[in-house]
């Protein structure tokens, strides 16, 4: 756990991309930004010429795997891979063992994260107990617990319910909650593996169709617009959800959207190999679909990157493509990849990064102190990364438990060099502190 | 060729030599001695995860054949069915010097997997819903003996395409041969993206019969009733089902195939299934020198 360290200097950074100026930090804050600071006594000075100052990062979408499956990843060893990718602050889905459908299991997480300390925890709390898609659990406990719960999900399987799921955005408005929904039609992708679709057709696996996504967020953007709800939906992945949700927002439905770093640059055909690593839900889809989602992303229909960080030991992945678990992991690689495909292509500048990583994940999970604008009198939860350094993903490299990365051998355009939260390095040098 | 995973990784002169040579091997079969030399000395493993004694016993009489040492790992009764993974039981057969090995699995892609942790060839003997590049490579050895040709021959594929690795592992290897395939099926259990295929697409059987040098009836599971990809084995039998008025609309010289084994009364009559132009039997017996000849050109034998 890094301990608390008083004053840091940073000479020379550019925030969000522009001209360099120096930043200094203390007691957590941002107290000075401009050309030449001088260095209090004590000072630590951190060269950051030609590197890129965003406020820290923070996901909405973090798979932690404690309490349950400690051989995949715990609060600790998720939290410092975090830390690695830039995040000073990630939400902890609620799919864990037990659940964490109650005040107790999201406050044990909570606190997890705390004595971690690499970033701030925020647990996300179940919509229906034990995901199990038949009753509330008690998210009411939850937003009061110590954890301050505002995102509600029962990721990994969808509220399919109708009637469940208007209830549920209903009962958050009480306490400006919100529902993170997995899209996912169960009758419509039931056994599916892999995106319907030529790919699956030749390869003999099951087809997880396009459709069934789409179906459930025009389903949703009507119920949210209807009860007058917010309504977050997790990892968008098709061209269609996209239309759709574009169309919700110009209604005014009040709907937000994310993508993974992974549904804006991998395709489906990468299962011709069968190799899992590229198994995942909702699966890798088509070039036509990637660019949809980047345009998305760039027109601000789709609000925010999301990592669905999704650690899995060895052996569930080393086995055939239909026994293996879905998912991949993500923290310290999505920065990278969002650079790759959003800066380098002129799609998006810095600093639409940082609101897309920083300050609108953060507005949509009421996390306070981040996500914030780089200036004086702010929380130091700070990045500071090297557009100019390309790095070749190592899966063996990871700061996390596990090394499920579809990037592994993959060459990233830049790397991060530190991170800070409330003015104290987690990462520097590009190593965890 | 290294391993043989797919009927598309074959290109026109591979497949046809591999039937070429199946045909050289035949007359081994017609001997009294039966037996060739040519694999003496290699272990070739059958790796069955599904039952399928006909498969397996193909493979078996193919590389007994050749002389080659068999051992069957199938996967009842042995450490597989203890819940080895794959990998263990891959590096299992590495260690005993398996030189080829013939794997049957009810996953799609399994061989794929397999091959990245053996050094030996791997032959792809059926998996999931993918292919069966040998039962393939014996229906158009088949044709060839039957037909005399393969070059601009039309067949009809009939039954549950959508399920179906044998219809997969023809539609490549046929249209690779220069015959032209026909996919006959009620839209339900074709796959979303046929029309990408290299192959006609029709709903109506009686239409393409007349039109069809070659039928080829598929097992169609009569649970698919269940989850209404039809909505009676009477309906499904009425409209796709072969029986002896329909094959009498087809060309004189027609011949009926069928993968085996044969649902009588659901996709074809009793009647079709014993005349002289369904070709069943034969291609059982094709296959055995068809395993043959993959074997030999796999395994290298000098
Ligand atoms: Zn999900």
């Amino acid at each position: 756990m890094p301990e608390n360290q008083g004053t840091h200097l940073i000479r020379g950074a550019r925030p969000l991309g522009d001209d360099p100026v120096d930043l200094l930090f203390e007691n957590g804050r941002i107290t000075a930004i401009g050309p030449d600071l001088p260095a209090p006594d004590g000072a630590e000075v951190v060269d950051a010429t030609g590197l890129i100052a965003l406020p820290g990062l923070v996901d909405l979408h973090t798979h932690l795997r404690e309490p349950g499956r400690e051989d995949a990843e715990t609060v600790a060893s998720g939290s410092r891979a975090a830390a690695m990718g830039g995040y000073t602050a990630v939400h902890a889905m609620a799919n864990t063992d037990p659940v964490a459908d109650t005040a107790g299991v999201v406050e044990q997480v909570w606190r997890l994260g705390q004595e971690a300390g690499y970033c701030d925890v925020r647990p996300v709390g179940a919509v229906t107990v034990g995901l199990a898609g038949e009753r509330l659990s008690e998210i009411g406990a939850m937003a009061d617990s110590a954890a301050r719960v505002r995102v509600f999900s029962d990721d990994g399987v969808c509220v399919s319910d109708a009637l469940l799921m208007r209830r549920a955005l209903e009962y958050v408005k009480a306490f400006d909650g919100v529902i993170a929904q997995h899209a996912q039609e169960p009758r419509l992708t039931e056994g599916a593996q892999m995106n319907e679709g030529r790919v699956s057709d030749r390869l003999g696996l099951p087809g997880w169709p396009a459709v069934a996504e789409e179906a459930i967020i025009a389903r949703d953007c009507l119920l949210a617009q209807h009860v007058g709800s917010r309504l977050h939906v997790c990892h968008v992945s098709t061209k269609g959800s996209v239309d759709i949700i574009r169309w919700a927002k110009e209604r005014g439905c009040d709907v937000t959207a994310e993508v993974t770093p992974h549904h804006l640059i991998l395709t489906d055909d990468l299962a011709e190999s069968y190799d899992p690593v590229y198994k995942v839900n909702p699966p890798l889809r088509t070039a036509e679909d990637v660019q949809a989602l980047r345009e998305g992303l760039a027109d601000g229909t789709i609000d925010i990157v999301a990592t669905d960080h999704a650690p899995h030991p060895v052996e569930a992945k080393e086995t055939e493509w239909s026994t293996a678990a879905m998912g991949m992991i993500g923290l310290e690689t999505a920065l990278g990849v969002v650079h790759r495909t959003m800066v380098e292509t002129g799609l998006l500048t810095w600093a639409q990064v940082a609101e897309r990583m920083s300050a609108a994940p953060a507005r949509i999970g009421r996390v306070g102190g981040h996500g914030r604008e780089l200036a004086v009198g702010e929380p130091a939860n700070i990045v500071l990364y090297d557009p100019a350094a390309p790095v070749e993903v190592d899966a063996a490299a990871m700061a996390g438990k596990s090394g499920n990365t579809p990037f592994r051998g993959m060459s990233l355009p830049g790397r991060i060099i530190a991170t800070f939260l409330r003015g104290v390095p987690t990462v520097l040098e590009g190593k965890i502190k | 060729m290294r391993h043989l995973l797919s009927a598309g990784d074959l290109d026109r002169d591979e497949a046809t030599l591999i039937l070429d040579t199946a045909g050289e091997l035949a007359q081994v079969g017609d001997r009294s001695v039966k037996k060739l030399p040519t694999l003496r000395g290699r272990t070739v493993v059958n790796l069955f995860y599904e039952d399928s004694t006909r498969t397996r016993t193909s493979f078996e009489l193919a590389a007994k054949r050749l002389s080659a040492d068999v051992i069957n790992f199938s996967a009842k009764g042995s450490s597989v069915s203890k819940g080895e993974s794959l990998k263990d039981t891959a590096l299992t057969l590495q260690a005993m010097g398996a030189d080829g090995v013939v794997i049957r699995h009810g996953a799609s892609g399994a061989p794929h997997r397999l091959a990245n942790w053996v050094d030996g060839s791997v032959l792809n003997a059926g998996d999931g819903t993918h292919e069966h590049p040998t039962q393939a490579l014996l229906d158009a050895f088949t044709m060839r003996e039957r037909l005399g040709r393969l070059e601009g021959l039309r067949v009809a594929v009939v039954g549950d395409i959508l399920h179906s690795r044998v219809a997969r592992s023809n539609v490549l290897l046929l249209t690779t041969l220069g015959a032209h395939v026909t996919l006959v099926a009620p839209p339900t259990l074709l796959p979303v993206s046929v029309h990408t295929w290299p192959c006609e697409v029709s709903y109506d059987l009686d239409e393409v019969l007349p039109e069809s040098d070659v039928v080829m009836m598929l097992r169609v599971q009569a649970e698919r009733m269940h989850d209404s990809f039809f909505p009676s084995v009477r309906e499904y039998s009425r409209n796709y089902g072969l029986d002896g008025e329909r094959l009498s609309r087809m060309p004189e010289e027609a011949i009926v195939m069928h993968p085996g084994p044969m649902v009588r009364g659901m996709e074809i009559s009793a009647e079709v299934a014993d005349s002289p132009r369904c070709t069943v039997t034969e291609q059982v017996a094709n296959g055995v020198s068809l395993r043959m000849a993959v074997l030999y050109l796999l395994l290298g034998g000098s």
